[in-house]
């Protein structure tokens, strides 16, 4: 299946977690904020929450700023 | 933090007690890796951070790695452009475990990046109802700062100077009303661009000031970071002592007026 993160398309198997997609992208689940489909994700929530189809994800996190 | 940025009187914003008046942002060092020291030298307990996209390309430099952990996070909403763009991403500070104090800026003016007042408003009053600590960067109008206290702002933050320019306070007369006329802490951001300056606004009787570029772009940011620490301190103790009068049209000597050298007994 093809989901969308930050703008790109992402392929990945069928009933992937959450967690396990921040785990390939190279990201520590505690330092990154996420809205699926428009909806803030509770970090608590990434283990259990299986990706879908054409779900769209937006990853967020802290940088530098006044 | 240095005992000697501490201040004689203490600052209690959204519940907390601040014993500095510097707030101090994370924006424009050439490597994050200054901040520790930054933090350290400026005496600062406030310090902003933004929030965006992870390049996945490249997943690293989160900041908040060199943030001090005693202190208070203060995400900004930058990059917004409406009210829903400032909400959206005032949920997911939120949600991302940094606490309830919210900077609200709302820009759709790419030159100057002066802050949109009406819209400024609207998102305080939303977010002020959801519970967050909201201190909206304002241009330094009367009537927009009386609607962000109608609308639950804890503070309101009016330019010194467009942001990023170091120009000092230009708007240092309209601070003075605000100062005068509401009775919201005010805490002089964006424009500040030397210690005089921060002290100056400290002297009139701001509650504190926010400077990072001025830090950031300096040849010694954690040098100056100490100084800006002093000057807000000097200056918050100044306004505590109450300035003499001034004296226009002639001079008043300091030293008595008799009993000189020589003269009549």
């Amino acid at each position: 299946m093809t989901i969308v993160v930050n703008g790109h398309e992402v392929a990945c198997e069928d009933g992937v977690t959450l967690l396990v997609l921040l785990g390939r992208q190279g990201l520590d689940p505690r330092t990154v904020v996420v809205e699926r489909n428009g909806t803030i994700v509770k970090a608590e929530a990434f283990g259990d929450m299986g990706l879908e189809q054409g779900d769209t994800l937006e990853i967020l996190h802290f940088v530098g700023g006044g | 933090m240095t005992h000697d940025t501490r201040h004689d009187d203490t600052f209690v914003l959204g519940g907390q007690a601040l014993e500095s008046r510097l707030f101090i942002g994370t924006g424009k060092y050439g490597t994050d890796a200054l901040i520790p020291a930054v933090a350290d030298a400026s005496g600062s307990q406030v310090i902003t951070v933004a929030l965006r996209r992870v390049d996945l390309g490249n997943p690293k430099g989160n900041v908040l790695a060199h943030i001090p952990a005693h202190m208070r996070l203060l995400p900004n909403t930058s990059g917004a452009r409406t009210v829903d763009e400032a909400v959206r991403i005032a949920r997911l500070a939120r949600a991302a475990g940094c606490g309830d104090w919210i900077k609200i800026e709302i820009i759709s003016d790419s030159r100057y990046l002066l802050p949109d007042g009406y819209a400024t408003a609207r998102a305080t009053e939303i977010l002020a109802a959801e519970g967050f600590t909201v201190l909206p960067y304002m241009n330094p109008d009367l009537y927009v700062a009386r609607d962000l206290e109608n609308a639950g702002a804890a503070a309101i933050m009016p330019l010194g100077a467009p942001i990023g320019t170091n120009r000092g306070l230009r708007t240092r007369e309209m601070i003075g009303i605000l100062i005068e006329e509401m009775s919201l802490p005010i805490v002089v951001d964006a424009g500040i661009g030397k210690p005089s300056e921060a002290c100056d606004a400290m002297e009139m009787g701001a509650a504190a000031c926010l400077v990072n570029t001025a830090i950031a772009s300096a040849g010694d940011p954690v040098a100056m970071a100490r100084a800006f620490g002093e000057a807000v301190r000097a200056g918050r103790r100044a306004f505590l002592a109450r300035a003499g009068r001034v004296l226009d049209g002639r001079a008043e000597a300091s030293s008595p007026l008799t009993g000189f050298l020589g003269g009549q007994a």
